[in-house]
Formats: C-alpha cells, sequence, structure tokens
C-alpha cells in the first residue's frame, strides 16, 4: 500500500544501494556516468533509455531529492536546483519568453520582486502586481499574452494567505497555470496542487533544508494543467523544439512535459544545478521535516499567546501578525487552507512613529540572547531581524508603511530551542524596548546576539 | 500524428520521429503499442523511442476516448481489437508487432486470436493474464469514486519498491505521474477498460492456435497479473516465451524501462 506522509520523508525516492548496501543516501559527487556501451550512451542521449549522463542534467543524489519532495507535495515530479530564485526563473523560462505577461501578487519576497519588477522586463516579461486579497484584481490584470499568476502561499511581509481555491479557478478561467511559492509552508502545513495550484516553487534554504546550512531550491510539477488545451499559449511544450530534433514536449509526456522541458532546455542552457553535496544536505533536513514542523508551529503559537498577552498587560505592542491572529485578514482561509498551522514567521510592531519605533526596534534586537539577529528565517535556530534598521533601512517611513513596515516592526522565524527560553529573550528584548521614550537614547549595550546565538 | 478512424480522430505517437502514414511502401516492420486501462500512448515513451530510432514504424495510439483521440471508451476487448485492425487499415500498415501492456496485452491477443491473425507478425504481452479478473471494490471506486480507483491502482499496480520511488527516470514520482495519468482521462473511461478487461472470455482454441510469435513479459512482483496467472496464460499458448523481470510489479514499463526494452528488442529485432 502506499505509504504515509512521514514515512516518504524518510524514503521516498532513495533505492538503498546496490554496491555496498548503504542505507543512506550516498552523495554522487560525480560530473558525469559511465556508459555500459555505445548502444546505452546513444539511447540515453536521445530519451530511449533512462539514467544519467552529467550532472548539470540530473544526478543521483539530486534525483532522490527530487522525487522526495514530489512526493510530499503530491506531484509528478520536481527539479532540483540551486536556490529558491533559480527555481523561480526556471518555472518562466520554461512556460514563457519575451512579449508574455504574469500576474503576481504583490506581497513577494523581495528578491521574488526585483526579479519580475526590473530584470524579467529587459528581457521582455511584464508583470502586473495585484493585491492577493483581491480577486477582481487578478481578473482584471488578465491580458491576452498573460501566461502565468504567481503569489505567495504566505506572502511577505504582511504573511498574507494566497487563497489558492479563488484564485487558481481564475487562472484556469484564462487557461493559465497558477505558480505558489510554498517556502514558509512546506508541504507539511500545505499541498498547493489539493486546493488547484499547477506549480510550486521552494527556497528549500529555507525550512525543508531547515538548519541554515545550505542554498537549494526545487520546482514541482502537478501534472494537473493540460498545456495541450491552451496549445497556443504553450509553444514551448507544444510546438516542436528544434533544440531536442523538434521534440513536442507534451506528446512525450502527457503530464509531465513541463519538467522534461525544464529538465532538457532549462538545466542545459541556464545551468542552475544544485550540487550533490547540497541535496544530501536538504535531504538530512526533510528526513525530520514532520518534527521539525509540528515544533515550529507548536512553539509560534506559545510566541504569539506571549506576544498578546504582554500587549494587554501594557508592553509597548501596537500590533500582531500571523495568520493564526482572529483579527488578521485572513484568518478564516488560514483555517482552510492551513490546519495544521500557519507557519513559524511572526511580525509585530514595537508602538512608535518615526524615530521612537526605530530605536525601539534597535533596543528590542540587541536585548535578545537566543534569537539571532540576521536575514533569514526557517533555520532551526530562532531568528529576529528588524526591517526598518536593516532589510528596509533607506525607506521613509511614508514608503515602510507602503509595504506593510512600521518603524518598529519586528520579524521572528519562531525556531526549535525550548519555548520558555525563546518567551524569556522576548520578554529581554520588550523590557528593553519599553525603557526608550521619546528624545531618549538607548543605553550601550552588547552587539547583536546573532554569531553567539 | 492523427489518423481518422470511423470518423473519429485518432492520434498515435510516433516515437518521436517524423509520421509517414502513407507509406504504403515502407520497407521497415511495424511496431504498435496498446495501453492499459486509463491510460494513453505516454506509458510507452521510452521503448517506443528506442524502436522508432531503431529501423522500426512505431504507432503507439490513444485509444478512443483515451488521451488525444475522440470518442467514447471501447465497450469490450473484442471492439478495441477490431479498431486496432482499423488503425492499421488507416496507417496503411499490412503486418505489425503488436506489444500490449495489461487491457492493451488482451486487445493484442485478440487481434491475433480472432480479429486478424494474418496480420499480426508478433504478439508481446506485458502485465497479461486470461481471465483477467477485476476486483469488484476496484470496479465499484472506478464507478463511484475515481480518486479511490486511482489510489487502489497505484497500490496494486507498483512493486514494494515502486512504492518508494527510486524511478530511473530522473526527477519523477511514478505514483503521482500515473494517478495524474488517471485523472487526466474523461469520467467513464477507466470504468470501461476495467470492465471490458472483466468480460473478456477468449476461445481457448482459437489461442492455441496462434501463428504470430508470442513472448511474455512478467513482473515478478506483479499483484494485479500475478505471475502464476501469467504462467496459466502461457500454459494456452504452447509457442509463447516469458521472460520475468525480477522485482517489477504491473507497472513494469515503468518500473523497470531498460529491462522492458531489452526484452522486447530480444524478440522482435531480427
Amino acid at each position: 500500500m502506499s505509504y504515509q506522509f512521514d514515512t516518504l520523508t524518510l524514503h521516498a525516492g532513495q533505492t538503498p544501494d546496490s554496491e555496498f548496501g548503504a542505507r543512506a543516501q550516498p552523495i554522487y559527487l560525480s560530473t558525469s556516468f559511465v556508459f555500459k556501451d555505445a548502444e546505452q550512451a546513444a539511447a540515453r542521449f536521445n530519451m530511449e533509455r533512462a539514467g544519467h549522463v552529467y550532472s548539470r542534467i540530473s544526478n543521483p543524489t539530486t534525483a532522490a531529492l527530487e522525487e522526495r519532495i514530489a512526493a510530499l507535495e503530491g506531484g509528478v515530479g520536481a527539479i532540483a536546483v540551486a536556490s529558491g530564485q533559480a527555481a523561480l526563473h526556471l518555472a518562466i523560462v520554461t512556460l514563457m519568453g519575451a512579449g508574455s505577461h504574469i500576474v503576481a501578487s504583490r506581497s513577494l519576497y523581495g528578491g521574488s520582486h526585483n526579479l519580475l519588477e526590473y530584470t524579467l522586463p529587459r528581457f521582455g516579461i511584464e508583470t502586473t502586481f495585484v493585491d492577493p486579497r483581491n480577486l477582481d484584481a487578478w481578473r482584471s490584470a488578465v491580458r491576452p499574452n498573460t501566461r502565468l499568476f504567481f503569489g505567495e502561499t504566505l506572502g511577505n511581509p504582511g504573511l498574507d494567505v494566497l487563497n489558492i481555491p479563488a484564485v487558481s479557478q481564475i487562472a484556469h478561467e484564462h487557461g493559465v497555470p497558477l505558480l505558489v511559492d510554498s517556502t514558509l509552508t512546506t508541504p507539511w502545513l500545505l499541498r498547493p496542487f489539493e486546493h488547484g495550484a499547477d506549480l510550486i516553487v521552494h527556497s528549500a534554504t529555507k525550512f525543508l533544508g531547515g538548519h541554515g546550512t545550505v542554498v537549494g531550491g526545487l520546482l514541482v510539477d502537478g501534472g494537473r494543467f493540460d498545456w495541450t488545451a491552451h496549445a497556443g499559449h504553450f509553444p514551448t511544450l507544444t510546438a516542436p523544439y528544434p533544440g531536442f530534433h523538434d521534440m513536442v514536449f507534451a506528446e512525450e509526456s502527457s503530464v509531465a512535459a513541463f519538467l522534461l522541458r525544464a529538465r532538457r532546455e532549462g538545466l542545459r542552457d541556464f545551468g542552475a544545478c544544485l550540487s550533490p553535496l547540497s541535496a544530501f544536505q536538504l535531504m538530512q533536513g526533510v528526513e525530520t521535516l514532520p518534527l521539525r514542523m509540528a515544533r515550529h508551529a507548536e512553539n509560534a503559537r506559545r510566541v504569539l499567546d506571549f506576544l498578546a498577552q504582554r500587549r494587554d498587560a501594557g508592553a509597548p505592542i501596537s500590533r500582531i501578525v500571523h495568520p493564526e491572529c482572529p483579527d488578521h485578514p485572513d484568518h478564516a482561509v488560514a483555517q482552510q487552507l492551513l490546519p495544521r498551522g500557519a507557519g513559524s514567521v511572526i511580525s509585530f510592531s514595537l508602538a512608535g512613529d518615526r524615530e521612537l519605533g526605530r530605536q525601539r526596534g534597535r533596543a528590542f534586537i540587541e536585548a535578545l540572547k537566543v534569537f539571532s539577529h540576521l536575514a533569514n528565517v526557517g533555520d532551526a535556530k530562532s531568528l529576529v531581524i528588524h526591517p526598518a534598521s536593516t532589510t528596509h533601512f533607506r525607506m521613509s517611513d511614508a514608503a515602510l508603511a507602503a509595504a506593510g513596515i512600521a518603524p518598529g516592526t519586528i520579524r521572528l522565524s519562531v525556531g526549535l530551542e525550548d519555548a520558555d527560553d525563546l518567551l524569556a529573550d522576548l520578554a529581554r528584548g520588550l523590557a528593553a524596548a519599553g525603557k526608550v521614550s521619546v528624545g531618549s537614547t538607548p543605553a550601550p549595550s552588547a552587539p547583536a546576539t546573532g554569531a553567539a546565538a | 500524428m492523427n489518423l481518422l478512424i470511423a470518423n473519429q480522430t485518432a492520434y498515435a505517437y510516433t516515437g518521436g520521429v517524423a509520421a509517414v502514414a502513407t507509406d504504403a511502401d515502407s520497407a521497415r516492420p511495424a511496431v504498435v503499442f496498446i495501453h492499459g486501462a486509463g491510460q494513453d500512448h505516454s506509458g510507452w515513451t521510452l521503448q517506443s523511442r528506442w524502436f522508432a530510432h531503431h529501423g522500426f514504424r512505431v504507432l503507439v495510439p490513444d485509444l478512443p476516448g483515451h488521451g488525444r483521440s475522440a470518442g467514447t471508451p471501447l465497450a469490450s476487448i473484442e471492439e478495441a481489437a477490431d479498431w486496432i485492425v482499423a488503425l492499421l487499415d488507416a496507417a496503411n500498415i499490412q503486418r505489425a508487432a503488436l506489444v500490449g501492456h495489461s487491457m492493451g496485452s488482451l486487445i493484442a491477443l485478440d487481434v491475433a486470436a480472432r480479429a486478424a491473425p494474418s496480420r499480426v507478425s508478433h504478439l508481446a504481452l506485458l502485465g497479461c493474464s486470461v481471465p483477467m479478473p477485476v476486483a469488484d471494490g476496484l470496479l465499484a471506486a472506478a464507478r463511484d469514486d475515481e480518486a479511490t480507483a486511482w489510489q487502489m491502482i497505484n497500490d496494486w499496480s507498483h512493486s514494494p519498491r515502486g512504492l518508494l520511488g527510486g524511478n530511473t527516470v530522473p526527477g519523477v514520482w511514478l505514483l503521482g505521474s500515473n494517478r495524474q495519468l488517471m485523472a487526466r482521462q474523461r469520467p467513464g473511461v477507466l470504468l470501461a477498460g476495467l470492465d471490458a478487461c472483466r468480460r473478456y472470455a477468449p476461445d481457448a482454441a482459437a489461442l492455441a492456435q496462434i501463428d504470430a510469435a508470442i513472448h511474455i513479459v512478467a513482473g515478478s512482483a506483479d499483484r494485479m497479473t500475478p505471475l502464476r496467472a501469467t504462467l496459466a496464460l502461457q500454459s494456452l499458448l504452447p509457442t509463447a516465451g516469458l521472460s520475468t523481470i525480477a522485482g517489477a510489479g504491473h507497472s513494469l514499463m515503468a518500473e523497470a524501462p531498460d529491462a522492458v526494452l531489452d526484452s522486447l528488442r530480444g524478440f522482435l529485432l531480427p
């Protein structure tokens, strides 16, 4: 019988080593693979026989990771690449070329926003950004040359929950697929294909890998979108491809044509492959995904409850942002799509406009001993950043407000430590922030704790 | 390529080479690969590409109502066998090797035993048994709850090893792709195929008199058409050879594509 999710996190895609019987996934750190004979060599090049030829295109270790993630997502297959950004790029360039158009949520990770807003237009691909909660905006942004909808399952920075059933329905009404970035949710919290998404990208660097040690990305195909039914929209999949003997990918594979082209062209020509060593490290993380995500969700709830209690008791907290909070605009959607939890990234704002908020943010961060001050999420260790003094420090208060960030906004990525230690750390930070008042200068303190935490 | 059969469009994959549908003078031996219930041509991609690039003329049709072919699924194995003969006519193929998997193997068998024995040079039967019983629970699921039927088929048609993956095609998750391929078919297609398999009861005497060369390929871990049932079939086909692929389940072309290809090469190459 088919295996359950937790079993697949440990076993899917991995065949015990036939030579030595190694139980762990071997790391095949080899650029290329010896052919048995000339017939096999020619057949592998012409896709008459399956197998590995050259590690830019495929590799046994990397393929095991790909299968595992595809199994966990309920997809038909996956491609591992060098980063989450490489996965997003590969998805887009596999589907379209110059003259195409994307409709995307405006609540995106900054790197993704930059790719769509500034970089891809240089190559003739334009994007219209919409409020992800405004379904009419998605619909009205569609143009005749629209080829993709794109959003994050949990958006940045407001933790918007993408209404995948509704947005995918609009996409499909217009003959385009929905691609979602599922980095913050992972398949343990949400399996987007079950709700209507067609393609998934992950920054595996975050919760999938889970230990802050390796950069990687994954592109997963649900196999549900019928490219042939919209053949005029997707000639990369439905028309002969001169770059591979006039292959028509949608005829070669009824359900995995997208992956076939992405590998045969995208990895071959753009070359953003994942190292087998990185694939191994990511698999190590995935093996404990269910255990880690459950603990992330549990600790996040403890932190949310703590922040709410402190706010009610008079701590200088003006706002707590997380989809599990009843006042979050997407609380109902989160209850529908994310019953196990809405992730462990939390943002909250320390009260105070302009300089007071910024000073309180700095004081809070500098008082922390356990949370590490750095620009990442999804580590096993708890992380914190103060956007107004770091990632967004050049922005005016007005620009920050437009991005949903207050001067005192703090972003937490709640890790796996003992929750009591995390709450004690946050209490330290709140106490320090509470001592800052208008015109005061924060007392000199120890350097930020990132390196030591 | 598209062909017109009984006034309906029929799609046939040609192994990745240009189609030569009207080339009646072609000296190349023809091979027709026939898919199983709820499937389409894409299950044969690897093997058919090899033969198409090694001197064979290849046709891999989507049966009526399946994949890219129009119409509704044919109600019986005999009707499907007659349709394969019509396919040969439409493609101007006088004689062909027929390679069938599961339901497709019954269709190939019926062409060789009843519909057009003289037009079959070779008969390769993969995942085959006669009779081919279908569990009542699976039939009921195919009728009332297709998603459950897809799950049951995935569970039963893959070997214990296959249920955990380790695909030779990099990055493709077999259970996911097989489920999605079944989900792509129109409602009722799977039920019609399973019911046709269940009802097929050929004349044993006709089977014994098949003139074509016969080769049976079985997966040792097949739970849909178990090896013991395949051996019983071999006893009905006195001239049939048998090759067993160790560890493979019913989805043997996907689980062991190279072993299947090598077995077919040994049988079909002059």
